[in-house]
Parts: structure tokens; C-alpha cells; sequence
């Protein structure tokens, strides 16, 4: 048995070392309307206080402002594994009189992340390139609404194409349990209806035990997840103190997956498609921008077309990607090209000798 | 003020609107207090109106709310199983009825406004709220200026508009300051914070005081307003509720077993919230407002206040003070968007500095 064992079953715990050693970066974005319990959230989800310095507007701050695109950055470290965790904020969204494109700068922002990857890895350096792409968006829906309102929906066919999305409902502990039913099954119909495309959870394989397959069905079935979030301890008494939220008629635990679906958004976010989420940022989404922006250019007249595009509305998307700079292309063809007629001399030079030994033997035979 | 000489009828008024005449002592009974059960009997005879506008984002329980306060199905809320979709532009729907408790009549019209600030671009999304009411006024603006006027003009202008405000538990936006701003000058207007029941009573407190913040600073005066106190009882009863407004109300139009009582109230996995019951939310202290204690008095300051402006408005237009005596014809009204310029006729300049 031994004679069969190659050991190269040791190499998803090699890669497993590599990765711990590199370490994961995640570029998570949140959006939705001001008020929905997006900050508590994050502090709920990371366990950080990420928003410490926070200052909130008041009205006639607000009456001035516009969409802002926040970073924040923070790296969490668990059990000996590093993640660094790029937050993305969009305060000011939906909060002006008139609303009319002001997902614009949003999706403006994650192209620009798409494009700097694209130069990055059309560079000469490719060793260190930073992934700044977004690799989930958690958009939070009222759940005050009749489902998605006219502002959810244009911000979703702007970005669905360009981002995973995880719809989220927030401030959940203001539903029942039947409201929350009807909710949510009224989003996944508008969804639907509008055709968009929000992140899918992979099916899992058909090997995994059973625990795990109701887990990821129950999962999927409470999509769009309604949660609550908190940072505060609530001591209730009776039961052992647990994070929640204190009210005068119960107190609503954001762990208790009868309360919320919390621990689900937790364990999908974190747990089982960290690295699936930012697959599918690689391989369907990024492939797309880039397919569609190297095509653009490569049609004749592209480079035309995609400035006079760029004044009209419709296709802002398509920005022109900036090539190398012309000396060094040449240079490098030039460079390949002698390399390919060095060995093609010395190609026919070993032909030649072959053939010259070849004879010398036969004339001995 | 000029607003008071008008409110004497009420028999709430105690001292003096006219100091000049001295009282008398009296040595024995007359029965002079028996004109307040004249007053009683005849005002159950012909009954009361009152007209109510809800108005805020579609979602906020404001169908619920209006059930919940006058304890029927005066407006068939959405059924739950049926999400219906948004409508494309603001629409004002009103509905008419007659409740009757204790031989008292009260003829009831609530108006509501869905697609209210719900599109994405809400510019001046309050314009129709505004038509509606001027146009309230304008009708009976008419049939006060004709020569046979009827016996009981109908009066069907908005004694209160109660807004919705989302639980945000940040401040104000900038829709609300504008709604507000425009029509606290042609109407009484009462800002609740709606589905209270997601906000704990510290965030409740803290949202509160933002939002009075935001109110004081952006010159709305929301009712009671202080300028039409009348005197310190008055002043000192609005002075509490003043202190509370917005108040932070649940509604509910189901009823749920707690401790062997029927109670009304949301049933969710961490406790029934109880909508009557002080300690949850607010909701007795709006009810007792709009109802139980200062509903002729917002049918007061509708008539002799906000009528009353809009009148001397459209007097003016028409140019009708230089004219003589006689009957008149006003000139049809033009479609003004800001009728409350003429509020300075009314509203005191200490007032409007002091913001209250």
C-alpha cells in the first residue's frame, strides 16, 4: 500500500498553510437608506466597533449633502488567520428630496476598482496586485415598505451586473412573524419580476450529510435575510445574558435564530462564502467588465464611440481602458521576436547535426 | 392677539376677554351655569365634524393608526396578505363616517395620501396636499360669501394633519423639513414617530430631541402651537404635551390575550407590544390629544386662525377692502403653492423669532 501513496492528498493542507500565511482580503459594501441599522450591523457581524468615530448629520447638514463613497479598513484576526476587511459606506443614499441617479458614484466607484485591477494585471509587476474589487454588496431594504421601492430597484439594475448582492432587510424587530413572511416573499417576487440578479448560493454536493444540506436549504430559503443587529448586552433575567435588543415587552436577541436570521447571514457571509463570493467577483464578474471593455476597443472607431458614449447617459459603463504606453508594446515584440529566430537557428542547427551523425553511421554500417 | 377675540364661545375661556366690565358678587342661586347643558344638548342635536389627514411613506401604519384610534374599521388597511403595488404619483383618497358613542354623533373624514414620498424624485411631492387643503377652504370660503347662506355650512376643511415620521432614530430629512416647513402655516399639523416598536425607549428619547432640535431650527410650529395659549392653564396643560411631541405611537387593529385582558397589540417572538399601554408606547397620549381633550380646540385655530388667514389672503387678491359694502365676487383663486405668506398678519414677530 505504501508503494501507492504519492502524497499529493497533502496539498490542500499546503494550501491551506499558503493561505494563512497570505492571508484574505474582503471588500464588503453596504448600502441602503439612512436609518436601516447598517452600522450597528457591521459592528454586530464583526464584532468590532468599526463606526467609533462616527458623527450623524443632523437635518440641515443633511439638506446639503450629497452620496459619499467611505472606506474603512480593518483586520480581524481569529484562531491565527488574518483577514483584512475593507468596509464601503455610501451615506447620503436616498436621503436628498430628489433621488434621480444618485447610485451613479456607486457604480462609478466599483468600476473604478474593476479597472485598476485590469490595469494592475495587464501590467509588466504583477506580484503584488491589491484586489480592491467589491466582492459583496449588502443592500438593506426597509422593513417598513411593500417590498422594494422604486429607489431599491434602480439601484439594483444598476449595480447586478457588477457586484454580488445580498439583500438584506433591516431593523427586522419591527415585523412580526407573519409580516416578515409576506415581506419577504413579496421582494423575492419583485426580484424576480425585475429580473434581477442577486448573488446564488452554489448548490452543495450531493455527498455532503444531510445536517448540512437542511442548514444550506434553510438557508436559502430566508433570502432575503430580515436581521437585527446590536453591540448592547441584554441581561434578561431568567436567561444567560446574550447581545439583543431591550424593550419594555421582551428583549429581541440578534443570535436566536427564531428572532432573526442573523447567525444565517453570519455563517454565509463569513463562514462558508468568504472565498466563493469573491470567486464569483473574479471569475463571472470581473470577466464580464473586462470582456466587455477589451471588446469595445477592439471594434473599430471603439476609442470614438466610448468618449461620444460617455457624454450620452446610457453607456457610461464603457471607459476606455488606457493602454501601455507604445514604446514599451514594441519593444517587447521586438525582444520576442529575436528570441523566436534564436531558437529557431539553433533548432536547425541540432537538426542538421542529427542528420550529419545520422549519415556518418550509416556509412559505417 | 387678534385670534382671541373669536374663541370666547368655548366655555373653556375663564378670565377676561373683555377687562373692562367688572364683576359682580352674587347672593344667591340664578342658574346661569345651566346654559352649559343648553349648550350640550344642542350640540349633540346637530353633531360634530372632524376632518383628518394622515400623510407620510407608504408602510408607516398610518391606515392602522386612524383604525386604532377611533376603534373600527374606518379605513380598510391593506389586507395583510396582499401587498398592493405603489401608486405612481401622490393621490389623495378620503373616506366619510359616522361614529356614534354615548348619543354623541361624530361625522368623521379622514383623507389619506399614499405615494407620498415614495419616489425617487420627491420634489414637490406636498404640492397636492396643499391644493386639497386651500381647496377646502375655497369651498367654504364660498358658501360663506353668498347672500342666502345655509344654516350649517359644511365644513369640510382639515381640522389636523398628523405626519408620519419613519423610525430612522437619526433626524429629520430633508422631505420632512420640507413638508413641514410648507404646511404647518396652512394647517395644524402633529408629527408622530410611526412603528415605534422598533426603537427602545432610550433611542425613542434621543430621537425625540433630535427632532425637536430639527424643528426649532427650521421655524415649524407643530401644534399645540405656543402662540394660541391662552392663558397659564392652557399653557401649562401644552406645555407637557409640547415636551412630548413628537409622540412615539404604535397601531394595531388585532386583538391579543395578555394576562387574561383582550388587549390590542402586535404579537412578536419577544413580547406582545400593548398599543394602550403607556409603558410601550404613546399612543394613549395621541389619542387623548386628537380626541378626548383638544378636538374642538383644533377646530378652533382651523377656523379662526388658518381659515381665517386664507380668507384675508383671498380678500385681498380680489381687492376687495377698497370696495364698499355689498356682496361680493371674489375673483377665482390663482394656484399658489406658498398661501402662508399672509401668516405675518397673524403670527407675531416676537413668535416667529422665538420659533416656538
Amino acid at each position: 500500500m505504501d508503494k501507492e501513496y504519492v502524497g499529493f492528498a497533502a496539498l490542500p493542507s499546503q494550501l491551506h498553510r499558503k493561505s494563512v500565511k497570505k492571508g484574505f482580503d474582503f471588500t464588503l459594501m453596504v448600502a441602503g437608506e439612512s436609518g436601516l441599522g447598517k452600522s450597528t450591523l457591521i459592528n454586530s457581524l464583526f464584532l468590532t466597533d468599526l463606526y467609533k468615530d462616527r458623527l450623524i448629520p443632523d437635518a440641515s447638514a443633511r439638506l446639503s449633502q450629497t452620496l459619499t463613497i467611505e472606506r474603512r479598513g480593518v483586520e480581524i484576526e481569529e484562531e491565527g488567520i488574518k483577514v483584512k476587511l475593507t468596509l464601503v459606506d455610501t451615506p447620503g443614499f436616498g436621503d436628498a428630496v430628489d433621488n434621480g441617479d444618485c447610485w451613479m458614484p456607486v457604480v462609478r466607484f466599483i468600476e473604478e476598482q474593476f479597472e485598476q485591477y485590469l490595469r494592475d494585471e495587464s501590467g509588466l509587476n504583477r506580484k503584488n496586485i491589491q484586489d480592491s474589487r467589491v466582492h459583496c454588496c449588502l443592500y438593506f431594504i426597509s422593513p417598513f415598505g411593500r417590498g422594494l421601492r422604486p429607489l431599491d430597484v434602480a439601484f439594483l439594475r444598476a449595480v447586478h451586473e457588477k457586484v454580488n448582492i445580498v439583500p438584506v432587510i433591516g431593523k427586522a424587530d419591527a415585523l412580526t412573524p407573519k409580516e416578515t413572511q409576506i415581506l419577504k416573499q413579496k421582494i423575492r417576487e419583485q426580484l424576480e419580476e425585475q429580473e434581477i440578479n442577486i448573488y446564488q448560493f452554489p448548490d452543495c454536493d450531493s455527498d455532503e450529510d444531510e445536517d448540512f444540506k437542511k442548514q444550506d436549504a434553510e438557508m436559502k430559503e430566508s433570502i432575503p435575510f430580515a436581521v437585527i443587529g446590536s453591540s448592547t448586552v441584554v441581561r434578561d433575567g431568567a436567561t444567560r445574558p446574550v447581545r439583543g435588543r431591550l424593550y419594555p415587552w421582551g428583549a429581541a436577541e440578534v443570535e436566536n435564530p427564531y428572532h432573526c436570521d442573523f447567525l444565517n447571514l453570519r455563517r454565509m457571509l463569513v463562514q462558508t462564502h468568504l472565498q466563493d463570493l469573491k470567486e464569483v467577483t473574479h471569475d463571472l464578474l470581473y470577466e464580464g467588465y473586462r470582456a466587455r471593455c477589451l471588446q469595445s476597443l477592439a471594434r473599430p472607431g471603439a476609442r470614438e464611440r466610448a468618449s461620444r458614449s460617455k457624454l450620452s447617459r446610457q453607456s457610461a459603463t464603457e471607459i476606455p481602458l488606457p493602454m501601455l504606453p507604445l514604446a514599451d508594446t514594441e519593444k517587447l515584440i521586438r525582444e520576442k521576436d529575436e528570441e523566436l529566430r534564436r531558437m529557431q537557428e539553433m533548432l536547425e542547427k541540432m537538426q542538421a547535426q542529427m542528420q550529419q551523425s545520422q549519415g556518418e553511421q550509416s556509412d559505417v554500417l | 392677539m387678534a385670534g382671541t377675540s373669536k374663541r370666547s364661545m368655548s366655555p373653556h375661556s375663564s378670565q377676561s376677554s373683555s377687562p373692562r366690565t367688572s364683576s359682580c358678587e352674587m347672593f344667591g342661586y340664578v342658574g346661569i351655569e345651566a346654559v352649559l347643558d343648553q349648550l350640550k344638548i344642542k350640540a349633540m342635536k346637530t353633531g360634530f365634524e372632524f376632518n383628518i389627514m394622515v400623510v407620510g411613506r407608504s408602510g408607516l401604519g398610518k391606515s392602522t393608526m386612524v383604525n386604532t384610534l377611533f376603534k373600527s374599521k374606518v379605513w380598510k388597511s391593506s389586507p395583510v396578505n396582499k401587498l398592493g403595488p405603489l401608486p405612481q404619483t401622490l393621490q389623495l383618497q378620503s373616506v366619510t363616517h359616522t361614529i356614534e358613542e354615548k348619543g354623541v354623533k361624530l361625522k368623521l373624514t379622514v383623507t389619506d395620501t399614499p405615494g407620498f414620498g415614495d419616489q425617487i424624485n420627491n420634489d414637490k411631492c406636498w404640492d397636492p396636499i396643499l391644493n386639497y387643503i386651500n381647496d377646502q377652504y375655497e369651498h367654504y370660503l364660498q358658501e360663506e360669501v353668498l347672500i342666502t347662506r345655509q344654516h350649517h355650512i359644511p365644513d369640510t376643511r382639515v381640522h389636523i394633519c398628523v405626519y408620519f415620521v419613519p423610525p430612522t432614530g437619526h433626524c429629520l430629512r430633508p422631505l420632512d423639513i420640507e413638508f413641514l416647513k410648507r404646511l404647518c402655516r396652512v394647517v395644524n399639523v402633529v408629527p408622530v414617530i410611526a412603528r415605534a416598536d422598533s426603537l427602545t425607549l432610550e433611542e425613542r428619547e434621543a430621537f425625540r430631541w433630535q427632532i425637536q432640535e430639527d424643528l426649532k431650527k427650521n421655524g415649524i410650529f407643530v401644534y399645540p402651537q405656543k402662540c394660541f395659549d391662552e392663558d397659564t392653564d392652557d399653557k401649562a396643560l401644552n406645555d407637557k404635551i409640547r415636551e412630548k411631541i413628537p409622540f412615539a405611537v404604535v397601531g394595531a387593529d388585532r386583538e391579543h390575550t395578555v394576562n387574561g385582558k383582550c388587549v390590542l397589540g402586535r404579537k412578536t417572538k419577544w413580547g406582545i407590544i400593548e398599543v394602550e399601554n403607556m409603558a410601550h408606547c404613546e399612543f394613549p397620549l395621541l389619542r387623548d390629544l386628537l380626541i378626548r381633550s383638544h378636538m374642538q380646540d383644533l377646530k378652533d385655530i382651523t377656523h379662526n386662525v388658518h381659515y381665517e388667514n386664507y380668507r384675508v389672503h383671498r380678500l385681498n387678491e380680489s381687492h376687495l377692502l377698497t370696495k364698499g359694502a355689498g356682496w361680493v365676487t371674489l375673483s377665482p383663486p390663482s394656484r399658489r403653492t406658498t398661501p402662508g405668506r399672509c401668516q405675518s398678519l397673524r403670527w407675531s414677530q416676537e413668535d416667529l423669532e422665538n420659533g416656538s
